[in-house]
C-alpha cells in the first residue's frame, strides 16, 4: 500500500519536492514518523495533516492510495 | 445593474453592508480597492503602521509620496477618490485585546488582512466570540489561504483554530517582509478575499465556509481541503470577553524573536576571528558588492538546503544584501542542526555593515 504526499509552503522546502510517494505507512502517525526519519526538520516544522481533502487532527487511518496533504500555517499579508 | 443574478438588490446589500479591514497591507489593499469599488457601504480600516518604501510592490492602494504616512488615512483618502458615496473610516491603532471587541462590533464582516499570528489569532476569537463572519486570507512565498470562519450553522460553523488550534511557537514561521512574497501574490488572494467578502453579503454562490483554499502562483494550482470543527481548537478558545482579554497572544510567532542571534558589524568582525568559525554568503552569485576584504563562503539561498551539510565550523556568521535572507538561512540551519551550532546573522546586511567591514560600496 502506498500514500501520495503533497506539502505545501514551507514543507515543500523541507521534503525538496511537492509530491513525495511514501509506501507502507498505516496511519497519520507512522507517516509523520516516517517524515520526521527521513527529514529531520519535520521534527519542529508547524503543520497540519488533511487526509483525502478533510483536515484530521487525530490519528487516521491511511487507507491505500490516500492523499496526503502537508499545511503549513501562512501569516504573511 | 448588466451582470446577471446581481441586480439592483445586491447593490443595496452591499451599500447596507459594513465591512471592517483589518491590515492595509498587501491583502487589505486589493481587498478595500474592490470593496469600495463595488460599493460596500461603509469600510473600516484598521491599521497603525506607515507606509515604507518596500511595501509598495505589493501595498497598491500606496504612491511613492506616501512613504513615511500613516496607511489608514492614505488608504482611505484613495478610497474616497475612487468612491465618495461610501462612509471610510480609518483607524490608526494597533489592533489589541483591548480595542478588538469595541472595533470589531460595529461590523458586520472582517476582513484579515494582518501579517502575523499574534493578530490572527486575536481576531479569530474575538470573531467567533462575537460571531462575526471573518474572511481570512495570508500568504508565504509562492501560496496563499484562504478560509471563510463561522459562516453557516453555529453548531457546524468552523473558524481558525479548528485548522491550527495553536499558534507557532516563536520562529516556526517567518513573515512577509522576512520570507519575501512575489507582490502579486496577495493581490490575487486579497481580491479572493474581497470576492469572498462580497459573496457573503449577497448570497451569491457558493461560500468559501468549513474549507480552507491554498493557492499556488508558480503553479497555478489550487487546493482545497474540507475543515471539520475540532475539540482541540474549541478547548484553546476562550469562553467568554473577560477570558479573551487574559489570553496570551504575544508569545505567538515572529522569527526575530527566535535565539538567532543577530549581530552589528563589530559583533561579526570578533566572531570571525574566533576559532572555528566560518563566514557565509548567501547571496546568489554575482550579486554585487562581491566581499574581497575577508575571508568567507558563498552558498548561495538557491542551493543552501542541498549544500548546508558542508558547513563543518559549529560558528556559523551568514550575511546576505539586507539580513533577511541570512536570518533565514539561519533558521534553515538551526532546524537542521539544533543547538550543535552556534548560528549568527549579520542584522541590516550588507546594505548596512559593509562599510564598516571594509566591503566597496554597491
Amino acid at each position: 500500500m502506498q500514500v501520495s504526499v503533497m506539502a505545501f509552503g514551507r514543507i515543500a522546502e523541507i521534503t525538496g519536492n511537492m509530491n513525495v510517494t511514501v509506501q507502507d505507512v498505516r496511519d497519520t502517525t507512522a507517516l509523520r514518523s516516517y517524515l520526521e526519519a527521513t527529514y529531520p526538520a519535520m521534527k519542529t516544522a508547524k503543520y497540519v495533516l488533511a487526509v483525502n481533502k478533510q483536515i484530521v487532527h487525530t490519528e487516521t487511518v491511511l487507507p491505500d492510495a490516500a492523499t496526503v496533504a502537508l499545511l503549513p500555517p501562512f501569516s504573511g499579508g | 445593474m448588466i451582470l446577471q443574478g446581481f441586480g439592483a438588490a445586491a447593490q443595496q446589500q452591499l451599500a447596507a453592508a459594513k465591512v471592517v479591514v483589518i491590515g492595509a497591507g498587501g491583502l487589505g489593499c486589493p481587498a478595500l480597492q474592490y470593496l469600495a469599488a463595488a460599493g460596500v457601504g461603509t469600510i473600516g480600516i484598521v491599521d497603525d503602521d506607515v507606509v515604507s518604501l518596500s511595501n509598495l510592490h505589493r501595498q497598491v492602494l500606496y504612491v511613492t509620496a506616501d512613504v513615511g504616512l500613516p496607511k489608514a488615512e492614505r488608504a482611505a483618502s484613495r478610497l474616497k477618490a475612487l468612491n465618495s458615496d461610501i462612509v471610510i473610516i480609518p483607524y490608526q491603532v494597533r489592533l489589541q485585546k483591548e480595542n478588538a471587541f469595541e472595533l470589531i462590533c460595529k461590523y458586520d464582516f472582517v476582513i484579515d488582512g494582518t501579517d502575523n499570528f499574534s493578530s490572527r489569532y486575536m481576531i479569530n476569537d474575538a470573531c467567533v466570540l462575537l460571531r462575526k463572519p471573518l474572511v481570512y486570507g495570508a500568504v508565504s512565498q509562492y501560496e496563499g489561504q484562504v478560509a471563510l470562519f463561522n459562516v453557516g450553522d453555529e453548531n457546524r460553523a468552523t473558524n481558525y483554530r479548528d485548522l491550527f488550534p495553536n499558534p507557532p511557537d516563536a520562529g516556526d514561521v517567518p513573515n512577509c517582509a522576512e520570507a519575501g512574497v512575489l507582490g502579486v501574490l496577495p493581490g490575487i488572494i486579497g481580491t479572493m478575499q474581497a470576492a469572498e467578502t462580497i459573496k457573503l453579503i449577497t448570497g451569491i454562490g457558493t461560500p468559501l465556509a468549513n474549507k480552507l483554499l491554498t493557492y499556488n502562483v508558480l503553479h497555478n494550482t489550487v487546493y482545497e481541503v474540507t475543515i471539520r470543527p475540532s475539540t482541540t481548537g474549541a478547548a484553546l478558545l476562550p469562553k467568554s470577553e473577560t477570558d479573551f482579554l487574559k489570553t496570551d497572544y504575544n508569545n505567538v510567532a515572529c522569527i526575530n524573536e527566535k535565539d538567532v542571534i543577530e549581530i552589528d558589524a563589530n559583533q561579526f568582525h570578533a566572531l570571525r576571528n574566533g576559532s572555528g568559525a566560518v563566514a557565509i554568503d548567501v547571496r546568489e552569485w554575482g550579486e554585487q558588492p562581491l566581499v574581497t576584504t575577508f575571508h568567507h563562503k558563498q552558498i548561495p539561498m538557491s542551493a543552501f538546503n542541498e549544500r548546508m551539510e558542508e558547513i563543518r565550523e559549529e560558528t556559523v556568521l551568514l550575511f546576505c544584501q539586507h539580513g533577511i535572507r541570512s536570518l533565514y538561512a539561519a533558521e534553515l540551519l538551526q532546524d537542521h542542526f539544533g543547538a550543535a551550532k552556534n548560528v549568527y546573522s549579520l542584522k541590516g546586511g550588507l546594505a548596512k555593515c559593509g562599510a564598516e567591514l571594509g566591503v566597496g560600496k554597491m
